[in-house]
């Protein structure tokens, strides 16, 4: 019955995070319609050649494409020199996904927020038995729900405690 | 989807747990019918149980007891103890009984998937479990890796402004799609404002550069803040690099919490913040305790792997692999890495699991990747001109350049680490790590190549330049009148490149000094970028004077005879890389896998030959200042229980001059195996804090039985006064297969067989300490018992082996700390 509890409770909280995460991100790609960002680019960077400077030229083609005849316009040069100025032209295809970028900042909050609801449910679980004399202890107190979440929490607490003492005082580990 | 997983399997293992507890009580119910205890035995032979007359059961028991050991025959009260088997922290791991264990449950599983299709069905997923665990750590790591990249190239250019189009775009993808980027200034767009341009509207003048100045130190200051105070309020093991501790860890001892979740989630945020502050540090090295953490907490879905310490220890060595990887989209040389630095015991199954987890994250990571053209490795290399052999002379030079700077470091660092272990400097952490962060910060805005980040720094060093490349680097005078687009003739630098090289000189100062005080702070650091970065640094400052050298001094032998007049004869990007693989091999003595990570960097094996006399060089230069690399140095800085298993021992002691007791102390705390009774034995617990008793037939005759260790007896001496019936004090214990005989009216026995070993390794007193330490090593031995004529004299502990190995280099005993 407790592990159902268990269970319920971290499927909930998961599915809060992960709906208040689809809503940023709804949020986000919104206020991003209106803008013209597209993922993939052929970029040409042209060095001066005779009377003309350089320029950096970039457009939304496929890879075949992506060559200085179709990429460069207008063409700065007429007929034979259009040979010797794309031969100095170096040009490049890119892309990225912007989405994930946006993602990403999300992702950081989720995985903040995710933490602080996670450690009350699987501190039980993943640091058993530190003390043999807590061995014991622990399988006694079959309470229920609430006063498991608060006892793991106890618990972390404490171990977090210990582990500064161990690192910040007594410098016995990770000096 | 790999976080549902996590969550379903973290559902699911009360139950695992629960079932296979309820398997191993059926099979010993089904033994106890077979045996009638307590039937009258030959009290003559009870001293010396000759081996003939052992019980068929027997057999069926395997080395040290635990929890599988229930074919004993006992009362319906046994039942395997929640708590036996495990380990208090801070202590070694039984290699043997935990290797045991799990071939006794392999063969378990083996024999029972005969019976029904059931069984069949979960052997067969029993075996399949590792793969599907390396599947699984290789989707996280890499999803967290690339999570880290991304975020940490955010939060870099956050200091130097925001992008007005989208605030989560850095400042290269801001002006991606912008129409407004010129040739001569291929880093402005109107899209991107520095802090100057939304403060006070300007860009231009001195009070803009001070703006600038001021935010990208508070920017700095607030993440360092941030990084440090997480790490000190959520998860204090989250500091460091995690290398050190982990390749302890690996080597058997226990560490509770090191790899858990709130010390991944702490880790993964707070590196992203000290990476972003500029701090002179990388994330390499907390990468791959970050995959180790992944690791960690995925075995916890699979029963092989969560009850068993030494299984878990293999899928760990995989997960490093893995963390190496995706730190450089390297998979071979994760995998090497973790063979040659980080694991202790690495069997070849590890090794085909290992380099599937790394291939997986690797690929993972580039599927994420948004930063396009699937690149899979950290600094792409595009160039493939060929190396002369006259310059193998420049490159040794490097190497011994990188094996000084390897030594110097280590010194250095650990001196620094040690002050703040007994000074007054570790009491503050918060306020060090601010101050180190203000002069770095101070210190690296002037400087364009301090500024920018370290791993953008070596990208622009390797690089070789081409005809349109813009940077200062690569500001050459281009006096020829063919351009062949990717192949450039040596040219004469132009003012840009002396400027750079000015800069660059600084750069490597600022970089050797503050590095030294960076590492080791509370906060996660790694060290692999930093050497690098000033492995780079020489070797491009080396490398463009070579090349001038070589386009003023034409007429030179040297130059003549291998340089073709108007070719490209000597390649700086390739001096740098040379370099940074040498300052990377002095301060970590890396050696195969340092030289396969840069291959791969390079996706060719035409400049193997250079990187590797540059690694062999600095290797033997930093060999000879100090014998260990940088983890070996810090794992003894902290005192852990690593016994090294790349040195020989070559002194000619005895085992009898290292066991316990020595000559004047009391003689060694033994344990009956008749006649003692609970509270004898509880007071021997609370009046010694051995890990351990050796139990003997007798006081007279000392004849070895077997061991117990302290935990085991704790937990079944609680359990038995709580749970069985008129167990109290003077009850008697007893470890043989009967109780013995007793007169009437005495209160009821405890039977304590199940928690001996009873085949604990021993040695004789003259054996020799190389042989000793030998068994140590490759056995994975906490305690070895010593006997003369066959009688038990003394034990000889880990501890003891590594306090006389310390005594032996004429280091300190006393460092060594746990045991």
């Amino acid at each position: 019955m407790a592990t159902l509890w268990g269970g319920l409770l971290r499927l909930g909280s998961l599915l809060s995070l992960s709906c208040l995460a689809l809503f940023v991100l709804l949020l986000a790609q919104l206020s991003d319609a209106a803008k013209n960002f597209e993922d993939v680019r052929c970029k040409c960077i042209c060095p001066p050649y005779k009377e003309n400077s350089g320029h950096i030229y970039n457009k939304n083609i496929s890879q075949k494409d992506c060559d200085c005849l179709h990429v460069v316009e207008p063409m700065p040069v007429r007929g034979p020199d259009v040979e010797a100025y794309c031969l100095r032209c170096e040009c490049k295809y890119e892309e990225r996904s912007s989405v994930t970028i946006k993602v990403k900042d999300i992702s950081l909050v989720n995985l903040y927020l995710r933490s602080t609801s996670i450690h009350d449910h699987e501190q039980l679980d993943h640091q058993p038995f530190a003390n043999a004399h807590d061995v014991l202890a622990r399988s006694r107190s079959r309470a229920n729900v609430l006063n498991k979440v608060e006892y793991a929490q106890q618990r972390w607490k404490l171990q977090v405690q210990e582990q500064r003492k161990s690192v910040f005082d007594r410098h016995v580990v990770l000096s | 989807m790999v976080l549902w997983s996590i969550i379903l399997c973290a559902m699911d293992n009360r139950g695992f747990r629960q079932g296979s507890f309820s398997s191993f009580q059926n099979s010993s119910s089904d033994e106890d019918l077979m045996d009638i205890p307590g039937t009258a035995m030959d009290f003559s032979m009870r001293d010396d149980v000759p081996p003939l007359d052992r019980e068929v059961e027997e057999d069926k028991s395997y080395n040290g007891g635990g929890i599988g050991s229930s074919n004993r025959i006992m009362d319906f009260l046994e039942e395997p103890i929640p708590g036996v088997g495990t380990y208090d922290d801070f202590n070694t791991i039984d290699w043997v009984r935990e290797k045991s264990r799990d071939r006794d449950r392999h063969r378990e599983i083996t024999n029972k998937s005969k019976e029904s299709t059931w069984a069949l069905i979960h052997s067969v997923s029993d075996a399949f479990s590792g793969w599907l665990l390396m599947l699984l750590i290789g989707l996280l790591s890499g999803s967290l890796a690339g999570l880290i990249d991304i975020s940490a190239h955010w939060m870099t250019d956050l200091k130097e402004g925001i992008c007005t189009g989208g605030f989560w775009f850095n400042h290269e993808h801001c002006c991606w799609n912008s129409e407004h980027v010129t040739f001569e200034e291929r880093d402005k767009c109107p899209e991107w404002n520095s802090w100057s341009q939304l403060i006070i509207s300007t860009d231009e003048g001195a009070f803009a550069y001070i703006v600038n100045y001021f935010m990208y130190v508070l920017w700095a200051l607030l993440f360092a803040f941030l990084a440090v105070s997480l790490v000190k309020v959520f998860a204090p093991y989250a500091c460091g690099s995690g290398i050190p501790e982990i390749k302890t860890i690996l080597s058997g001892f226990i560490i509770r919490g090191y790899l858990g979740k709130w010390t991944l989630v702490i880790k993964t945020i707070t590196l992203v913040l000290a990476v972003s502050s500029g701090l002179s540090l990388g994330k390499e090295g907390p990468l791959v305790h970050v995959a180790c953490c992944c690791g960690n907490i995925l075995c916890h879905c699979f029963n092989k792997y969560r009850k068993n310490e030494a299984k878990r220890r293999e899928v760990l060595s995989a997960a490093a692999a893995a963390g190496v990887s995706v730190a450089f989209g390297a998979p071979i040389g994760g995998v090497l890495f973790s063979l040659e630095e980080v694991s202790y015991y690495f069997p070849l199954k590890t090794l085909w699991r290992s380099f599937f987890a790394a291939l997986v994250a690797a690929f993972t990571l580039r599927s994420i990747n948004p930063f396009g053209n699937s690149r899979l490795v950290l600094f792409y290399v595009e160039f493939h001109t060929p190396w002369h052999l006259f310059e193998l002379v420049p490159f040794i030079l490097l190497g011994i350049f990188g094996g000084l700077w390897g030594a110097l470091f280590i010194r250095t660092n650990i001196a620094w680490c040690r002050k703040r272990k007994t000074t007054q400097l570790g009491k503050y952490p918060v306020i060090e790590v601010l101050v180190v962060t203000a002069i770095t910060a101070v210190l690296a805005f002037p400087n364009e190549y301090t500024r920018m980040s370290t791993s953008e720094l070596i990208s622009e060093l390797f690089n070789d330049c081409g005809l349109l490349d813009s940077s200062k680097l690569c500001d050459y005078e281009n006096r020829f009148n063919t351009s062949k687009g990717g192949e450039l003739p040596d040219r004469p630098a132009g003012v840009g490149v002396y400027s750079a090289m000015w800069q660059l000189a600084l750069t490597l100062i600022l970089k050797i000094v503050i590095t030294i005080f960076t590492f080791g702070m509370k906060i996660p650091s790694g060290l692999f970028i930093p050497s690098m970065a000033v492995g780079a640094i020489a070797g491009r400052l080396l490398g463009v004077g070579m090349e001038q050298l070589a386009y003023y001094h034409q007429e030179w032998t040297v130059f003549n005879s291998w340089c073709s007049q108007g070719a490209d004869c000597i390649t700086p990007g390739l001096y740098a890389m040379v370099g940074a693989a040498a300052c990377l091999g002095g301060v970590t003595r890396m050696t195969v896998s340092l030289v396969v990570i840069m291959f791969e960097l390079t996706g060719g094996l035409e400049y193997i030959v250079p990187l590797m006399a540059a690694a062999m060089t600095s290797k033997w230069v930093a060999d000879a200042l100090g014998r260990e690399g940088i983890y070996d140095a810090h794992i003894r800085l902290n005192g852990y229980p690593f016994l090294e298993a790349k040195e020989e021992f070559a002194h000619k002691t005895l085992a009898m001059d290292v066991m316990k007791p020595r000559r004047n102390d009391p003689l060694l705390t033994v344990l009956t195996q008749d006649s003692m009774t609970v509270e004898d034995v509880e007071t021997i617990i609370s009046e010694t804090t051995y890990s351990g008793f050796p139990v003997v037939v007798s006081r007279e005759s000392q004849r070895l039985v077997g061991f117990v260790l302290r935990r085991d007896l704790i937990i079944s001496i609680e359990n038995a006064r709580k749970k069985q019936d008129g167990v109290v004090s003077t009850s008697i214990i007893y470890f043989t297969e009967h109780s013995p005989p007793l007169p009437p009216y005495t209160p009821p026995t405890l039977k304590l067989r199940n928690i001996l070993d009873l085949s604990p390794f021993t040695v004789t007193d003259l054996t020799p300490m190389e042989i000793v330490v030998d068994i140590f090593r490759k056995l994975g031995l906490r305690q070895c018992l010593v006997t003369h004529n066959g009688r038990l004299l003394g034990i000889i502990t880990k501890k003891d082996v590594l306090k006389h190995i310390a005594q032996m280099a004429n280091q300190d005993p006393d460092s060594i700390l746990f045991n």
